[in-house]
């Protein structure tokens, strides 16, 4: 008789309960609609803060130089001579290769790795070291030094004067390359770990203090390195050694990768940095100590910035913040509005329903029906259309999410543009030299203008953009959040059915009746 | 079966007080038909649903079958209504979407009867007022004077011990009333229930054992035979 009398009441007021479950349906859709791009936009940034971060990675511990004293020093092997005006030979050969650690991030101790490895919530801890390597080959021309102003004389100055640093520099082939120093022993973290290794094999233990590298599938795209063959790196002494190549890896879009990876052990060996790295990875043995453990390693290591995905994550803009933005606030919020409307109208129609009822639910307490099962007959009919408004709701939502996904632009996301913060893998190169001959070094940032190396601002110009990332949105509808949606539908059906049970629980059979004799 | 002792009724209406019943005492036996005629307004009505149990008394006690109705708890009265007191009323009051056989049915829901046996008793009692071809009509497919049998009907399947109808021939034509009347009669004849009818009808007054007359919530009652 329930499933009876429900059914049949439900035809009589097909109208009103198609409209009913439409505005719920609506409520629902947008719900679902909002939350799959809500997820999607959420994917989206933790697959570009992974790109950008590194898979496991939940700390990242870095220093910025002291203004002033970074700079690579690296040169032709003739600065002293340059400011003292004395005059490099026409026709001298240059052919250094340099390895060093310029860029904006200052030494930390491999001591500091270790002492946060044995921190409380630190599962691992691994340190790297980012390198540059700088080659320049050709001979001295004759130049005339004896006019101030000079390209040589001033590192942020660009190319006033009137020395010819353009036709000096058309007489050199310079070359540079980043290369990080990888913890072996702790590869699961820092700066491979986001790579896919396309050919040959990453490293093993055995390889810590041998010549070998792995190389970006971009660089080694670009100077037809393989599996096999070597790479020259340099060393403090400008001198170069051949690494073999073992491997070639492919990181991520916007993950801004070194370009020949080695053993940390030989590259502090090769840059003369003994037991210094310039980044240290950690990983948290839960997400939910990550705040305590940054600031326990804030404290523990004084100067350090310590970097948490959240961080990475604010520092993230672009379209994907404003998606993130549009759908936590605006979206969100419109779905709350449009299913509180859902909820009151079914409420206030449902009430109003049951005042037409009166009679009908007067003869039933007259015939000897409990007021607990006229209420459960309204909750019933109430709740059916919660869960056929549900189902519609499911589907609009659905095929929300499928239109999101067809017509959302692709996000950009991009890191730090305007912190120039030592971001692993993000802005090491900002700030820096300023390029002598360019001009246009000096990108405002954690580093430092001044002494170094003056052709570093044409050789990275590419590289000191901020990475971007572009990503596809998908707006996945989960189990959870059809669950979710379902019981928000019945939920709404309750509601409603509640004031009307509550409104039909409180007529007096004598009044109900009196009312329509 | 009923005896009421100086029941009153006092509804609010506005600021003022409407009496409705003013000290009516009253006695039915098993098995008396009982006619209340009176003005409109006067008490007829309140007076009906005080003894089905639809409403409470103001004051004054109202025995049924041994104990006061006045004292029951809610749920001791939507029992003694669903067990023993079967209601007509004016309009029908079919539920519009059920049909006719499920509407009688709607009587036995109270009592727990299982969906066959419901279905079963439902359809023999339609059967015996004659509408055993009308069992899936639904009531807007039915005559008045058919809605008001599908009514008795629902009324008389879980064999009350009294019948009370209020205005049973109000909404139909001379015809149907004869009709109508004659069943009632048949009915309380051969199952021996009580019956109480409201009704402005001196014909169907004038059927009755006894006839009680309401004016200003005063009740008198003779005999008519």
């Amino acid at each position: 008789m329930f499933f009876t009398y429900l059914w049949r009441e439900l035809r009589r007021r097909m109208r009103q309960a198609i409209f009913i479950a439409v505005g719920l349906a609506l409520g629902i859709g947008l719900v679902i609609t909002v939350t799959a791009a809500s997820a999607g936009v959420k994917n989206a940034q933790a697959s570009v803060l992974h790109s950008l971060y590194g898979v496991d990675t939940d700390i990242t511990v870095t220093k910025a130089p002291t203004a002033g004293t970074n700079g690579s020093g690296f040169g032709f092997g003739f600065r002293q001579a340059i400011g003292t005006g004395t005059a490099p030979k026409a026709g001298s050969k240059i052919d250094n290769n340099t390895l060093s650690a310029g860029g904006t991030l200052a030494a930390l101790s491999s001591a500091d790795v270790t002492g946060i490895a044995k921190m409380q919530n630190v599962a691992a801890a691994a340190g790297a070291l980012t390198l540059t390597d700088r080659t320049i080959t050709g001979t001295v021309p004759a130049l005339n030094f004896n006019n101030t102003g000079g390209g040589f004389r001033n590192g942020g100055g660009g190319s006033s004067g009137s020395g010819n640093p353009s036709s000096f520099g058309a007489n050199f082939g310079f070359n540079t390359f980043s290369v990080n120093g990888v913890d072996i022993a702790n590869g699961e973290l820092g700066p491979l770990s986001t790579g896919k290794i396309s050919s040959g094999r990453t490293f093993t233990t055995a390889d810590s203090s041998s010549d070998v590298a792995v190389v970006d599938s971009s660089y080694a795209t670009q100077y037809k390195l393989k599996v096999g063959g070597t790479i020259a790196v340099g060393n403090s002494k400008n001198t170069a050694t051949n690494f073999k190549i073992v491997g070639i890896v492919s990181e991520p879009a916007g993950a801004n990768p070194a370009d020949v990876y080695i053993p940390l052990g030989v590259a502090q060996t090769l840059a003369n940095l003994k037991n210094d790295v310039n980044t240290i990875y950690v990983s948290a043995t839960n997400s939910q100590n990550i705040d305590s453990l940054a600031s326990s390693i804030s404290r523990a290591v004084p100067g350090s910035t310590v970097t948490d995905e959240s961080t990475v994550a604010s520092e993230v803009t672009g379209s994907i913040s404003s998606a993130a933005s549009l759908a936590n606030n605006l979206g969100k919020w419109l779905a709350i509005a449009v299913l509180v409307a859902a909820f009151l109208l079914a409420s206030l129609l449902t009430i109003s329903a049951v005042s037409r009822r009166i009679r009908e639910f007067g003869t039933l307490k007259a015939l000897g029906w409990k007021s607990r099962r006229i209420v459960g007959q309204v909750m019933g009919e109430s709740i059916a259309i919660g869960i056929i408004g549900g189902a519609v709701g499911v589907g609009l939502g659905i095929l929300g999410a499928k239109l999101v996904g067809k017509f959302a632009e692709p996000l950009t996301a991009t890191l730090g543009t305007t912190t120039g913060s030592a971001t692993p893998g993000g802005s090491q190169f900002f700030g820096g030299s300023g390029g002598g001959f360019t001009g246009g070094g000096g990108v405002p940032g954690g580093g430092t203008t001044g002494s170094g190396n003056p052709f570093r601002g044409a050789f990275s110009a590419a590289r000191d953009a901020a990475p971007t990332v572009t990503t596809h949105l998908n707006a996945p509808v989960t189990i959870s959040a059809v669950v979710a949606a379902v019981v928000l539908a019945i939920l709404g059906g309750l509601i409603a059915g509640s004031f009307g049970g509550w409104r039909a629980a409180r007529l007096r059979p004598a009044a109900a009746l009196s009312k329509v004799a | 079966m009923y005896k009421l002792t100086d029941v009153t009724k006092d509804y609010p209406k506005g600021r003022a007080t409407v009496h409705a019943l003013r000290g009516v005492d009253l006695e039915i036996a098993d098995g008396e038909w009982l006619a209340i005629q009176g003005p409109t307004g006067h008490g007829k009505s309140t007076l009906l649903q005080i003894l089905g149990g639809l409403d409470r008394p103001t004051s004054g006690s109202v025995m049924f079958d041994g104990r006061d109705m006045a004292k029951l708890r809610e749920t001791q009265m939507t029992k003694m209504r669903a067990t023993s007191v079967g209601f007509i009323f004016q309009t029908f009051n079919l539920i519009p979407t059920l049909s006719a056989q499920e509407n009688v049915e709607t009587a036995l829901v109270p009592l727990g009867v299982s969906d066959r046996s419901r279905r079963a008793r439902a359809a023999e009692a339609l059967a015996s007022l004659g509408l055993g071809d009308r069992l899936r009509h639904l009531p807007g497919e039915l005559s008045g004077g058919q809605q008001q049998r599908v009514a008795i009907a629902r009324a008389l399947v879980k064999e009350p011990k009294v019948l009370l109808a209020d205005e049973p021939t109000g909404n139909l034509d001379e015809d149907t009333r004869d009709e109508i009347i004659g069943l009632l009669e048949k009915l309380w004849q051969e199952k021996g229930l009580s019956m109480v009818i409201v009704t402005h009808d001196s014909t169907i007054a004038r059927r009755a054992e006894r006839l009680g007359t309401m004016k200003n919530g005063k009740l008198t009652v003779r005999q008519t035979v």
